[in-house]
């Protein structure tokens, strides 16, 4: 059977297939539910490929090991849950500072401490704003079905490579433990940089040092204008959504990850019984689609933003659409029990036609 | 006439930012040394730490990954599987090593990496300003222990050296220092060692190396070199306390 033949797997497996298709040479990792099942994959796939899988100490051994292969110049992974990323901040944050490219894969659960393990999306501020110190941001890519957990993760290595800017992989426990046929790609043909500032200690005339540390004068300030503009060029160029009968709706949910899959059935129940309803979903987290939503709201006045907390990602909505649109939130705080039902989600858009039922 | 001494290639020619009487230029003499023996700078990755020892990049001619605190021996873990046909090296003070990142070096040195470890010693946080460190000896008075260390209330120091031999991926452990031409020649032997042993595939090798820190024992130069060796030896006793080729 081919490996790129279509395949009936849960979304921590393909997330597992997608690294080492794109070529993942090493992986750090600790085991913490609901993500697990990555760790083991690669345990057992990716030292037969002459790869390197090594289950760290702490979450925040993995991730300075991460750094360590990432600085000699390798494609290097770790993947976790809530707690877990909250430990490897100062990693990532030590990696954004010494331009390391790496694929973190988040697969959220339930907090803050230590929560619970159903689906959650109240991580996005974490993820989204720089969730260490310093004022720096990450390439966030939110998948929404098992194939995407496939497409995005390889998709991740490349962009983290391209801008040399870490990149998470946002998804939640439904999409890591669910099941879905999925078409293994095969690895796109991406150019991508020469890693010539890595550490290889193959001597010479240039020295390489991987660091985040700037003490002279104007130096940091040098750097963080450095990144801001490379922030924007990834913004412009590699901003990915994905919108569905928003051409002509009166309404626009919007929503990402697990709770879109929901989103999109109670859009298909609103257009059955008449109303002009789409969707808006991003792919990109960081960079948030901003212009798409702009544009968008040029025409469409009545959003809706769906999430599996108390309103996060309702702030990126309300800063990128025009001013005079009207923001509804709709939101479940991560929970046991707390998934919304399309019915719901349904009958939240109807209350935002009232005024046009009277 | 024939030339009988020189600085190490693998150092650069420049002024360092240590205090006069500190002993990190002293070490990094004796690891640059031990790499042109082995004519290893090429091939050698550093993995700088935080605090005084962070300046790696600026003082040796070697390829160099500025590691967060305490974090080295996972980052040079990192770097070592990434590419293990060259030579990795940590460089981390007391309080990096010692406090914040004894999950990440004993777990580094339980496993056996092949890795060399340059453990500088000095019984205070030199960088951020003569806070107690893990090692800081009974007594001591530092910034955080004004009455002194209290061994009630803090613990006593420890002595990585001795703690490390105890597990079976470390291959060689030893304790050095530099306070006079005798203990130089021994430091000198063992960091060679230390470096042979990852030349040679061997293991996880060890140096804690005992080092004056003049401006936050506030002491002249003389007097700091003095107290490494009437204090500081007499409770961290010099030696090698683990020698695989030996077992």
């Amino acid at each position: 059977m081919s490996r790129y033949e279509k395949k009936f797997v849960k979304g921590n497996e393909a997330v597992a297939m997608a690294a080492i298709e794109a070529g993942v040479e090493c992986y750090f990792g600790y085991p913490i539910t609901p993500q697990s099942d990555i760790p083991e994959y690669l345990s057992r796939e990716l030292p037969k490929r002459g790869g390197t899988f090594i289950q760290a100490e702490s979450e925040i051994g993995a991730i300075n090991m991460v750094l360590g292969a990432s600085a000699a110049g390798m494609r290097a992974m770790t993947s976790s849950s809530g707690p877990g990323i909250s430990l490897k901040q100062e990693g990532i944050s030590y990696m954004s500072g010494s331009e390391l490219p790496c694929v973190i894969v988040d697969v959220m659960r339930q907090g803050p401490g230590l929560g619970g393990i159903d689906a959650s999306q109240a991580d996005y501020h974490q993820a989204t704003k720089g969730g260490g110190h310093g004022g720096y941001r990450i390439i966030v890519l939110a998948p929404n079905s098992v194939q995407e957990m496939y497409d995005l993760t390889m998709l991740a290595f490349d962009l983290s490579d391209q801008y040399r800017i870490p990149a998470m992989v946002l998804a939640d426990s439904v999409l890591g433990q669910m099941k879905e046929s999925i078409v293994p790609n095969q690895r796109p043909v991406a150019e991508l940089p020469i890693k010539d500032w890595a550490v290889r200690g193959t001597g010479g005339a240039v020295q390489n040092v991987v660091k985040s540390l700037y003490l002279g004068d104007g130096e940091m300030e040098k750097f963080h204008w450095k990144m801001h503009a490379r922030y924007q060029e990834l913004a412009d160029r590699d901003s990915r959504w994905e919108e569905y009968q928003t051409a002509d709706a009166e309404l626009i949910v919007t929503a990402f990850g697990c709770t879109s899959r929901i989103a999109r059935t109670a859009v298909d129940m609103a257009r059955s019984e008449g109303f002009k309803v789409g969707l808006m979903r991003p792919v990109t987290l960081f960079p948030f689609p901003k212009k798409a939503y702009r544009e968008l709201s040029a025409k469409c006045k009545r959003w809706l933003t769906i999430e599996l907390s108390t309103g996060q990602m309702v702030d990126d909505v309300r800063l990128s659409v025009f001013r005079d649109a009207d923001v509804d939130f709709y939101g479940r705080p991560p929970g046991a029990g707390s998934l919304p039902t399309p019915e719901e989600l349904f009958a939240r858009i109807k209350n935002n036609f009232k005024d046009l039922m009277i | 006439m024939k030339q009988v001494f020189a600085k190490p290639a693998s150092l650069k020619d420049v002024q360092t930012h240590f205090c006069p009487g500190c002993h990190h230029g002293s070490f990094h003499r004796l690891v640059a040394e031990a790499m042109d023996r082995f004519g290893i700078a090429e091939q050698t990755i550093g993995c700088a730490s935080v605090g005084c020892s962070v300046f790696l990049y600026a003082y040796f001619n070697i390829d160099v990954v500025e590691s967060p605190h305490g974090r080295a021996p996972a980052v040079a873990t990192g770097v070592k599987r990434a590419r293990p046909d060259r030579i990795v090296f940590t460089y981390q003070g007391d309080g990096d090593l010692a406090a914040i990142g004894t999950s990440e070096i004993i777990h580094a040195a339980n496993r056996g990496e092949k890795i060399t470890v340059i453990f500088v010693n000095n019984t205070t946080y030199g960088m951020t300003g003569g806070q107690m460190a893990p090692t800081t000896m009974p007594g001591q008075i530092t910034s955080t222990s004004p009455e002194g260390r209290n061994v009630d209330n803090d613990g006593k120091p420890f002595k990585m050296a001795e703690l490390l031999s105890n597990l079976d991926g470390v291959a060689f452990s030893a304790r050095v220092a530099v306070n006079n031409p005798k203990n130089v020649m021994q430091a000198k032997k063992a960091i060679k060692t230390a470096f042979r042993y990852q030349v040679e595939n061997k293991g996880f090798a060890f140096i804690e190396a005992l080092a004056a820190c003049p401006t936050n024992w506030g002491m002249n130069p003389m007097a700091a070199n003095e107290r490494v060796g009437n204090e500081m030896i007499p409770y961290f006793p010099l030696g090698i306390f683990k020698n695989k080729e030996n077992l």
